[in-house]
């Protein structure tokens, strides 16, 4: 399967504002999103043809993209509003990617935003939070979001022998990169100490281990190689992408400790034609840190079960062996909610252009990112570079 | 019973009543397929390994395997609050399906992975009692 290889590239990329903004709106931030990556790739409202969102959660529309769409007043042939939880990002743009080479559309824009800090009512909050699992099985009993990942970590650290502290280095390799990026809200440096000290929000996750909540919005633009050298920014292609799909609800899981990760990512490593150590670095979904050490496992970084081990002495800090969540995910960047993942897109576009400032990536040329929505059910790994291949 | 009526009950489907009906008589209830001879839960209108329609309902024996578990100190809404700390636990029963319920009946530290427990039943309301699991007195599951 190689047939979206090296045939589409983004060209445009942009964040809004994040953190706890209450004099944007959703719809605000989608919008003010959209005309900061337009503005990046230098095009005008005009030259979009096709359109993709998801859903605000804080500012809901029953047809999204349509609504941004005519909230903008452009007039795409392609539109829709994807949700995959936090896998959403990276499927809109395999279907983005599908959508140009297939002659659908030209030039797609990409567009989502969420203000989960500041938004959402009580109820909305409520709905949130009772909409993950199964309404009759699942959520009667009680489980929170954080709960049905402390699930996962559990069975992982009873499996394997991971530890709470192994966790926790995740959380202090974010809150490392976020210490270099003047765009992210946690920037004070914490320690595996901080974090095991934190509250107990579900044993063994404490609050130094959940991301975090807030409002924000993050917008890119794809087109097909053939055009890409007609932007003003170096392009940054796609060259694989892969989707694996093992459940919704956490019970029905076949594994609680291999992800469905192992799918999608051996079908964009396929793709691509590059294997675990052709990366130099990686953005892996953070929701909750046993995700990326799950993450780091399923996708080939190491093998199953050495994932603890992975994870300690800074390598996957920068400088170490595998640089994860640069900006510093959303442990420590943000977290808007579906929109999540965006940012580790756009960081992604920065780094392979080599504009990252102080916490670029030396000599970086190849990237794997990877979301996952749902309680690890949906996953979606894509792997782009500096050169088309 | 008091509270109970404010937390997430469930509204049973024409496919999962008769599990709800069995956890009003105290009896768990499981979905049996005649064409390929497995259990499945949650209730579904075919069998999910077949894609038979050869269901059948059986009591399962009500015992089960902690196979991870969480404990909970902060609530999920205001109903729960006075539960907490709780646990979450996601149980594998004899007869192979898994199922999340809460383990009660027993110190939360004391929940482990491997951990042997049996089905005991809690009423909400006239119409919904909830499978709950306890630990068997003295057992660790191999």
């Amino acid at each position: 399967m190689d047939n979206l290889r090296g045939k589409v590239a983004i060209v445009g990329a942009a964040d809004t504002q994040v953190g706890k903004l209450p004099q944007f709106s959703p719809t605000g931030l989608c919008i003010d999103a959209a005309r900061r990556a337009m503005a990046d790739a230098n095009i005008t409202k005009g030259q979009i043809d096709g359109l993709i969102t998801c859903n605000s959660m804080a500012e809901p529309y029953m047809y999204h993209a349509e609504a941004m769409a005519e909230y903008m007043q452009i007039f795409p042939r392609y539109c829709m509003s994807v949700v995959a939880g936090g896998s959403t990002t990276f499927s809109i743009l395999h279907h983005a990617a599908a959508a140009i080479v297939s002659g659908m559309c030209t030039t797609v824009l990409i567009t989502m935003a969420d203000s989960l800090r500041s938004g959402l009512t009580r109820d909305q909050a409520m709905k949130m939070q009772s909409s993950a699992g199964h309404s009759q099985f699942e959520i009667p009993f009680g489980p929170t979001v954080p709960a049905f990942y402390a699930l996962i970590a559990r069975a992982h650290m009873h499996k394997y022998g991971t530890t709470a502290e192994q966790f926790a280095a995740i959380a202090v390799a974010c809150r490392k990169h976020a210490c270099l990026n003047p765009t992210a809200e946690m920037r004070t440096p914490i320690t595996i100490d901080d974090v095991m000290n934190s509250r107990m929000i579900a044993d063994p996750l404490h609050l130094l281990d959940c991301s975090l909540v807030s409002d924000g919005g993050s917008a890119i633009i794809m087109t097909s190689a053939d055009r890409a050298a007609d932007f003003p920014h170096d392009p940054v292609y796609i060259l694989g992408v892969g989707e694996g799909h093992g459940h919704e609800h956490i019970s029905q899981a076949q594994s609680l400790t291999t992800s469905f990760a192992v799918e999608s990512g051996r079908r964009a490593y396929a793709m691509a034609g590059l294997r675990p150590s052709d990366m130099d670095f990686a953005q892996l979904y953070d929701c909750f840190t046993p995700t990326v050490l799950v993450e780091l496992e399923d996708l080939g970084f190491c093998q199953k079960g050495e994932g603890g081990a992975f994870v300690e002495n800074g390598n996957i800090e920068l400088g170490g062996m595998l640089p994860v969540n640069t900006h510093g995910g959303l442990l420590s960047h943000c977290h808007p909610g579906n929109p999540g993942s965006m940012f580790a897109l756009t960081e992604t576009v920065t780094q392979l252009r080599g504009t990252a400032g102080a916490r670029q990536v030396k000599d970086a040329k190849v990237a794997i990112v990877h979301g996952q929505g749902g309680i690890m059910s949906s996953h979606t790994t894509v792997i782009l570079a500096r050169e088309r291949h | 019973m008091t509270g109970q009526m404010d937390k997430f009950l469930p509204r049973p489907t024409p496919e999962s009543a008769p599990f709800w009906q069995g956890c009003r008589d105290h009896k768990l209830l499981l979905q049996y397929c005649t064409a390929c001879g497995t259990h499945q839960f949650y209730p579904r209108v075919i069998c999910a390994n077949c894609m038979s329609e050869q269901l059948e309902w059986r009591e399962a024996s009500g015992r089960g395997t902690v196979e991870t578990y969480t404990v909970v100190t902060r609530a999920v809404s205001d109903a729960y609050a006075a539960d907490v700390p709780y646990v979450i636990a996601l149980i594998t029963l004899e007869e192979g399906p898994r199922m999340m319920s809460n383990v009660i009946g027993c110190d939360v530290e004391s929940v482990k992975c491997g951990l042997a427990v049996e089905v005991i039943f809690e009423q909400w309301s006239a119409e919904i009692t909830m499978p709950k699991f306890r630990p068997v007195t003295g057992q660790l599951a191999s």
